[in-house]
């Protein structure tokens, strides 16, 4: 028997060939390291999101992320909800802090699952992939496993908003959280604890809808890594990974600017640090290739 | 007479009770202070400017400025970073608010219909709900060529480079046009959904009634 075992949101952007998929791979190959079992929630749906607020209205919005519940219960019961997707996990936490706080909000969630066939009787745990690490397993036995320590290489902390803000992880500041800096060292790399970015919104959806809005943003925060000496940016969310990795051409062409750097999971840094290979971290999944981490994982392991 | 006229008339002098019992999370509106965090933690506020920051919608709604509030593109420009949340000193759930404020004016047709942000609210919630599951690619797609297919292809040529680099790095997939991810039990989605409406739709009349 695995040491941790969980219900399993991978979430859409998860999804093959979604945007995040490349996620999904490092965080499974971490998982098998780590003796993480995860168990997928059976025929698991969308959060809804942050953005689709126009249409969600409230009921049908939490009633979405209740039938994932209802069919974690139902399937895994007793296991608490992993999702490694930012906004899955914030929707999910959002509609548990709501279904609890409401007993009118509560009887109308079970009567429109009803129509799905299912019901809710125990509120699930919603945790964060980084809350189980953290928490769960602890720095000291992330590091344990480490037999290809990324030395020398100078990495950007970048948190974001929605791992951060409105629950964030326990113990941490809303305005400079350190954990994500805690982790580039745990697996022997340089961390930027100063970094004035990593904590600032990458625009969002508004990336799609407003990309001159979410860009602006977007450049600050690729300026400032590079100000700092950064060779990569790591994340915790798939969306603010998307969002910074894919326009920084477009950001160049309005700009002017020359940038060109890696945007990470910190999946995959630890999966190389771990003795992984460049297919078991998803390198091939970067738009902008991580030369450094590629290189890394090409060399032998020191056991 | 529209839903936008019936309520008008409904809450007439009195816009503020209309967003308690209207809005989500409307009923916090009356504990604004007019500190302006919000409005200074606010990222696309700072860059380009709401043209009624969260601060500044709150006392309108005061002030009984319907009109101006409930078809302010302002609301629209929420990135959803929680920014204000967190640092609100009376602790007003402010992100949750602008989406309820711009929530209600899409229900009852006065927000600007061409916000692009409005649009694709919408548009992600659709094809979120559809099938169960986001598909990216018509979601792109659905985006781009929404002012019809002419500019829909001039659109589609900005992001070449940005699409060309998700299909090489197997992170975008061109067959997802033809069917994709999606749930098994679609139709109780629907039906859960269907119910899920019905609900919120009757216990809203019921604040207007009563």
């Amino acid at each position: 028997m695995a040491k941790h075992e969980y219900a399993f949101y991978p979430g859409c952007s998860s999804q093959k060939g979604a945007s995040a998929s490349n996620y999904l791979t490092s965080v499974e190959s971490m998982c098998k390291t780590l003796d993480v079992k995860l168990t997928e929630i059976p025929d698991w749906n969308c959060c809804g999101a942050s953005i689709g607020y126009a249409e969600a209205g409230e009921l049908p919005r939490h009633v979405m992320n209740a039938r994932n519940f209802a069919l974690s219960e139902k399937n895994l019961p007793g296991q608490e909800i992993v999702a490694t997707c930012a906004a899955c996990w914030l929707g999910a936490r959002e509609t548990r802090e709501r279904l609890t706080h409401s007993d009118t909000l509560m009887a109308d969630t079970r009567e429109a699952l009803k129509e799905a066939g299912l019901t809710i009787n125990e509120m699930p745990n919603i945790r964060h992939m980084v809350e189980v690490l953290i928490e769960d397993l602890g720095f000291d036995e992330m590091k344990k496993h480490v037999v290809r320590p990324l030395e020398g290489v100078k990495i950007a902390g970048y948190v974001g908003c929605q791992t951060n803000r409105p629950f964030g992880v326990d113990g941490e500041s809303f305005e400079n959280p350190q954990y994500l800096d805690r982790m580039v060292e745990m697996v022997g790399a340089e961390s930027i604890p100063e970094y004035e970015q990593k904590v600032t919104c990458c625009g969002g959806a508004l990336a799609f809808s407003e990309p001159e809005k979410a860009q602006a943003q977007i450049k600050d925060i690729v300026e400032s890594a590079y100000d700092h000496g950064a060779e990569m940016i790591v994340t915790p969310c798939p969306l603010c990974q998307a969002n910074v990795e894919i326009y920084q051409g477009q950001i160049n062409k309005t700009y002017g600017t020359k940038f060109n750097i890696p945007v990470m999971y910190y999946s995959q840094l630890m999966v190389v640090a771990y003795g992984g290979s460049a297919k078991d971290a998803a390198l091939n999944g970067q738009m902008i290739k991580a030369r450094r981490l590629e290189e890394i994982a090409a060399k032998p392991v020191k056991r | 007479m529209s839903a936008n006229t019936a309520l008008a008339e409904k809450y007439r002098n009195n816009f503020l009770k209309e967003i308690e019992e209207q809005v989500e999370m409307g009923d916090w509106v009356k504990m604004c202070m007019q500190c302006g965090v919000c409005s200074g933690s606010c990222p696309t506020n700072f860059q380009s400017a709401w043209e009624h920051p969260p601060q500044e919608l709150f006392m309108m709604i005061r002030a009984g400025k319907r009109d101006e509030v409930l078809t302010s593109t302002s609301m629209w420009n929420c990135t959803s970073c929680y920014n204000c949340i967190v640092r609100c000193p009376r602790k007003l759930p402010i992100t949750h608010i602008m989406h309820g404020i711009a929530e209600y004016a899409h229900r009852i047709g006065l927000a600007p219909k061409m916000q692009a942000t409005r649009f694709f609210s919408g548009l992600f919630w659709k094809n979120a709900t559809k099938t169960g599951r986001v598909n990216e690619l018509k979601l792109s797609m659905g985006l781009y060529f929404k002012n019809g297919f002419g500019s829909g292809v001039k659109e589609g040529m900005k992001m070449k480079d940005v699409a060309i680099g998700l299909v090489l790095a197997k992170r975008l997939n061109p067959l997802e046009l033809f069917g994709g991810h999606k749930c098994k039990d679609q139709k109780g989605i629907q039906a859960m959904l269907k119910k899920a409406y019905e609900i919120e739709r009757s216990r809203k009349a019921a604040k207007m009634a009563g």
